[in-house]
């Protein structure tokens, strides 16, 4: 049995009036990947931005229910974003490295909690590169600027950069939607090795990426979850016709 | 029908390339004016005593003496004067009004920034004369309150918000990723300001910044008004000064046509345009610089 990490009880989402994700009830677990699925505009990148709180920043919404993260409730008022975002790190859809050499753009989180001794950058921006399997591709032009790189290359430069404050807890948002097969395997198969050491949820529109790498899938419409089952159970066996319906690619 | 719509596309293009044309012409006019005048005047006065004399006084009884270096330190004196009090307020106000204000109060903000820029610069004057030069007077216990300070106030507020205005649309125009990956890494709203905001921003800040330091160095009517025109060396920023601006409109009106004193005041003129186009040199310098190494 493994460890749940994050808890999701009776979630509701409203943006202004219209409300989005509704009563939703999710479990994920310790080191799996876990794909959320489902047609667009059915809310899945809104419930992963629940999850490090991204969605404050957009003005006119409201957050009803919890979220429990290792039993701490992450929209509690006391509970500072800040820490939270430490702990849960995120990657997004299109690839957003910094307007900065490739080398700060990795040391960028930790320059952020004030870290000064610089060979413990050096080495933490190594190891990071190293994990993200981008250390080879740009070890001697780590002082040029992000955007020298291919679109694969920045899109592992940001997931560099999120390893880099060794989050325990990583969110992905689409985050092969913008790039090639050959650059796509690479960050799967880097997923896959990573998850030993983090906690992954990804948001996918690609049914046979969720098929590929994550333990767990979970299928939203419309706001609400119809299926969330370990994956080969999911797409194989599934429960509820409207899942059967969408992996067979009756709509979506 | 073909052919006369032929026709009337060719005189419209040849009217468009005539008047642009124009434009051209009487840009390289004055200065070639500027600059033929001016250079006469080299014929007479030694560019040493030009440039670095501090006396200025070419109506003097025995011997006139042509030294604009006072002149030239009014000049700077008001421009830095005005940029140190505009480029830390107009930063500051551009970050406020693009990343922390509400979208209403901005909409308020912003238009009402922009109409001081359309407010005359006599009116500025007028004001600077009657409230802000005895102010100055009282507050430092000066003479007369007609001092570098008070143009370079003024000034300053006249720069501002051309400074504030375009850096906030540089800073609106960044890409919301730049700021949600910040965020997302746990960096509170200042360090995404500070780190990321700022940065990307900076060649469009300096573009803004260039652009006032323009606008200061050419003003006159301000100057003109509150600097209190002494042509003795200013030695503080609570001297009275006479920036080149000033200076020329001054004394035009009383010289003789083509003298000496004439072409003297061109070719202040002359080192006026050349400090603008320096300045506009050395920023598209910067800016390139900078936009071409962190493009996106």
């Amino acid at each position: 049995m493994v460890d749940t990490k994050i808890k999701i009880r009776d979630l509701d989402f409203f943006y202004g009036k219209k409300q989005i994700l509704f009563n939703v009830d999710l479990d994920f677990y310790s080191n799996q990947i876990t794909s959320l699925i489902g047609p667009s505009g059915c809310g899945k990148s809104t419930l992963l931005r629940c999850l490090n709180r991204m969605n404050d920043i957009i003005p006119g919404i409201k957050v009803n229910g919890n979220i429990l993260y290792n039993k701490f409730n992450l929209y509690k008022e006391e509970n500072s974003v800040v820490e939270i975002r430490k702990k849960i790190g995120m990657v997004f859809q299109k690839p957003n490295p910094f307007p900065m050499s490739i080398f700060n753009n990795v040391s960028y989180g930790l320059r952020v909690q004030g870290e000064k001794d610089k060979e413990k950058i050096k080495k933490i921006v190594r190891e990071s590169l190293e994990k993200a399997d981008l250390y080879d591709e740009v070890k001697n032009r780590l002082n040029s600027s992000a955007f020298s790189l291919s679109g694969g290359q920045q899109q592992r430069l940001c997931i560099a950069r999120a390893l880099a404050i060794n989050p325990d807890v990583i969110l992905l948002d689409e985050p092969c939607s913008a790039l090639d097969p050959i650059a796509t395997a690479k960050i799967e198969e880097l997923l896959k090795k990573i998850k030993k050491e983090h906690t992954i949820i990804i948001v996918t529109h690609n049914m046979h990426q969720a098929k590929r790498i994550s333990d767990y899938t979970c299928y939203l419409l419309d706001g609400k979850i119809i299926e969330f089952s370990e994956t080969n159970e999911l797409f194989n066996n599934p429960k509820n016709k409207l899942t059967k319906d969408y992996i067979n690619g009756v709509f979506g | 029908m073909n052919q006369q719509k032929k026709i009337i596309e060719n005189i419209t293009k040849k009217w468009l390339f005539l008047v642009s044309l124009t434009t051209l012409v009487i840009l390289i006019g004055i200065f070639f004016l500027l600059f033929f005048t001016g250079i006469k005047a080299f014929s007479e006065i030694s560019l040493f005593e030009f440039f670095f004399g501090t006396n200025w006084n070419p109506t003097a009884y025995h011997e006139p003496s042509w030294g604009i270096f006072s002149l030239f330190i009014g000049t700077l004196m008001v421009t830095f004067g005005s940029l140190a009090f505009a480029i830390p307020l107009g930063i500051m106000s551009a970050i406020y009004l693009a990343e922390i204000a509400s979208p209403k109060v901005r909409e308020i903000v912003k238009p009402t920034i922009e109409m001081i820029a359309g407010i005359p610069s006599v009116v500025l004057g007028l004001i600077g004369l009657l409230f802000l030069s005895p102010l100055i007077a009282k507050l430092f216990g000066l003479s007369s309150g007609l001092t570098g300070l008070t143009s370079s106030i003024v000034v300053g507020i006249m720069v501002l918000p051309t400074i504030i205005s375009i850096s906030e649309d540089v800073i609106t125009s960044l890409p919301r990723e730049f700021k949600e990956a910040s965020l997302a890494l746990g960096a509170t709203k200042w360090q995404t300001i500070k780190m990321v905001l700022v940065p990307a921003s900076l060649s469009g800040i300096v573009a803004a910044i260039m652009l006032g330091l323009g606008r200061a160095v050419g003003e006159t009517i301000v100057v003109l008004m509150l600097a209190g025109n002494s042509r003795a060396f200013p030695t503080s920023i609570f001297d009275s000064v006479r920036p080149m601006t000033a200076n020329i409109a001054i004394e035009i009106k009383e010289v003789i046509r083509g003298g000496l004193h004439y072409k003297s005041l061109f070719a202040i003129g002359l080192v006026l345009f050349l400090m603008t186009f320096l300045i506009n040199f050395i920023s598209d310098l910067i800016i390139d610089k900078h936009v071409k190494k962190y493009k996106w």
